[in-house]
């Protein structure tokens, strides 16, 4: 959810709307923005999962640290999601585990 | 004020305890208050600051050196005006009224929620522990350029809670 | 225009006010940050600041970044930002990297202004999303202006934790309860105060035993726990919370200097390791300084003085000041710096940052 009116901060200033893909959804975003800020205003908090027991993992310090918060942006895995400005038709994908080579967004093939 | 914690006091719940109201040389007594509308500051710790004592036009709130004194309330000088009210940032001064009416009195206390009640709006008056005790109308709501985004808001309630409403219930989105 | 002479690592309270002082004094300064803008935490502090006028009193955290930024530039202080300094060798040269981009460079002075980062509480579903650091909430309200969730436990009654329990009800969330596993709140009385009457209860002697949740947090277990810091049976409460935050105190980010070879002493009242220095922040290695939180967990108000001291000290250092120039306004620094170490909030400190010094004087 977005604040969109705050009692200190007013109201949020006008950014250029643009659309992600994430998982094959289109997720509206505002240019510029964290992408983790953008999926959490959608509604997202799981990002990605962990290679050995495919924990959920989400936004954890949210400047760009701890590494929870790491999705594949156009076809890169490893990306901060919390320091990384969302750009206008960005494909997102959860990930799953480390490289590049275990990095999927399928996830039937494991039930932990 | 030393650090040590008073059982029950605002160290342990976060509440200051009636006793460490009334000790402390920020809270005006029963005379002060029954001469009109009367500031009341609820600030009991050695926390170094001091706007409040900048604030006053009228002087009638001392802080000195060093500013983890306590301040001092000259309740004879304040004629209630209200101006530390958005000052303070630890929102810890309000202004009572206890002769605005027969069997109503009035309190203003700092807000910083949204949304903004209005004028004439019907709410709850909460306590200290943010227990709801009354119905209170809104009176006033300030909330100028000047008070950086502070409202100050007067409601009336049962005179017999003037000293226990210390803000409202927030009202829904 | 010659190459810059002081870099500051750290676009924070601290490494701002030192690349402002030094500027002034007319030094070539430099400050490295890691992140797209400069300002540090300024950004996420909605509120009004405590201390005195000349500590900016009354005016809210935004403002003074603002503020800090503007004076930055008419100073002439250059900047290198999304730039993370990721080593410093032998020789005071410091490892950079951008982008795609690497480079090494010497400074005959270093100012270390790196900050701080939060402590991790761990307990079973701690790694749920959800669970967050009470610092990465206020990023995600402030300065994203999202809501991490609807309704929240805040572990830690410290000022960070009351702080942003009330920035959380401002930015439209819940706040089920705040945890604390001390027998008293840590931080102000009228933080708490504030969030009390806003009926957000404090509970102090408690703990979180576990988040619970599919995929996410859905809910919190929380117990009271004895003076042993044992849970005590039969006190544990469901919450239902989708978010838990936790402000269970800042340790120095320290990486740099430990790199460099400062020498570290354990103070638990500065938040654990931090690097000696003397009265003019200078650690125990010619030329390398320290300020700021890294220097010892306080506020942003000291942060900022002890961020003009170092920048006075590297100043005069290079020669752009004469001692006496030097040594007089240093001498109001401290004076203002002194002015926020006591009471009962202050003592502590005031007692470390003495230790502090005496560990740098030591041979």
């Amino acid at each position: 959810m977005r604040i969109e009116d705050h009692p200190i901060l007013g109201k949020t200033e006008r950014r250029k709307r643009i659309t992600l893909k994430v998982d094959g959804e289109a997720v509206p975003a505002l240019e510029g923005e964290a992408i983790a800020a953008a999926l959490i205003a959608s509604g997202r908090r799981v990002f990605r999962y962990t290679a050995k027991r495919r924990g959920p993992r989400g936004v954890f310090c949210a400047l760009g640290r701890c590494t929870d918060c790491m999705m594949i942006v156009n076809g890169q895995p490893n990306v901060r999601t919390c320091v990384t400005p969302a750009r206008d038709g960005m494909v997102i994908q959860t990930q799953v585990g480390r490289r590049g080579g275990e990095a999927t967004h399928d996830l039937e093939t494991e039930s932990s | 004020m030393s650090g040590v914690a008073q059982k029950d006091g605002v160290r342990t719940t976060g509440i200051p305890s009636k006793e460490e109201l009334e000790a402390s040389p920020g809270y005006p007594n029963r005379e002060a208050l029954e001469r009109g509308p009367i500031v009341v500051i609820e600030c009991v710790q050695d926390i170094p600051c001091n706007p409040c004592e900048m604030a006053c036009p009228k002087g009638a709130i001392t802080v000195g050196n060093p500013i983890t004194q306590v301040p001092v309330f000259y309740a004879e000088k304040c004629d209630g005006c209200g101006s530390c009210i958005p000052i303070c940032p630890g929102q810890a001064i309000f202004r009572v009224d206890i002769t605005y009416a027969e069997d109503k009195a009035t309190v203003s206390f700092p807000y910083e929620f949204l949304p903004m009640p209005k004028k004439g709006d019907l709410v709850q008056g909460v306590n200290r522990a943010g227990e709801g005790v009354c119905e209170a109308e809104v009176l006033r709501v300030q909330r100028p350029e000047k008070f950086n985004h502070t409202a100050v808001i007067t409601v009336t309630v049962p005179k017999d809670l003037a000293m226990e409403v210390r803000s409202i219930k927030r009202l829904k989105r | 225009m010659g190459k810059s002479e002081i870099y500051v690592v750290g676009g924070g309270a601290a490494g701002m006010a030192a690349a402002i002082e030094a500027a002034r004094a007319g030094a070539r300064v430099t400050v490295i940050d890691e992140n797209e803008q400069p300002g540090g935490q300024l950004f996420k502090q909605i509120h009004k600041f405590f201390g005195s006028g000349v500590h900016r009193a009354g005016t809210r955290g935004v403002q003074i970044g603002r503020d800090l930024l503007k004076e930055a530039e008419e100073a002439g202080v250059k900047t290198r930002l999304n730039t993370v300094a990721y080593g410093i060798y032998p020789g005071k040269r410091l490892g950079l990297i951008c982008g795609d981009h690497t480079e090494e460079l010497a400074s005959p002075v270093i100012i270390l202004a790196t900050g701080a980062s939060e402590n991790a509480l761990a307990f079973p579903g701690w790694t749920l999303p959800g669970v967050m650091g009470a610092g990465a909430t206020q990023t995600l309200i402030n300065i994203n202006r999202v809501l991490p969730g609807r309704r929240a436990l805040m572990v830690g009654a410290g000022n960070v934790g009351l702080i942003v329990t009330y920035q959380l009800l401002q930015a439209g969330a819940d706040v089920a309860a705040i945890v604390e596993g001390l027998p008293y709140i840590s931080g102000y009385g009228v933080h708490a105060s504030k969030v009390r009457r806003a009926g957000v209860p404090i509970l102090t002697s408690h703990t979180v035993l576990r988040a619970e949740g599919d995929e996410t947090v859905e809910r919190a277990v929380i117990a009271q726990m004895d003076e042993k810091w044992q849970p005590v049976a039969d006190t544990e409460e469901v919450l239902e919370v989708d978010t838990i935050c936790l402000a269970v105190g800042l340790s120095p980010l320290a990486e740099l200097a430990w790199m460099a070879g400062c020498r570290f002493s354990y103070l638990p009242a500065l938040g654990g390791w931090v690097p000696v220095h003397d009265e003019n922040m200078e650690s125990n290695l010619q030329g390398i300084y320290v300020a700021g939180d890294l220097a010892g967990i306080e506020e942003a108000s000291t942060a900022m003085e002890e961020g003009r001291l170092a920048g006075l000290s590297a100043a005069e250092a290079l020669g752009y000041l004469s001692a006496e120039v030097a040594e007089a306004r240093k001498i109001e620094v401290r004076e203002r710096l002194a002015a926020l170490r006591i009471g009962s909030f202050g003592d502590g400190r005031a007692i470390a940052k003495r230790e502090l010094l005496r560990a740098r004087c030591k041979k």
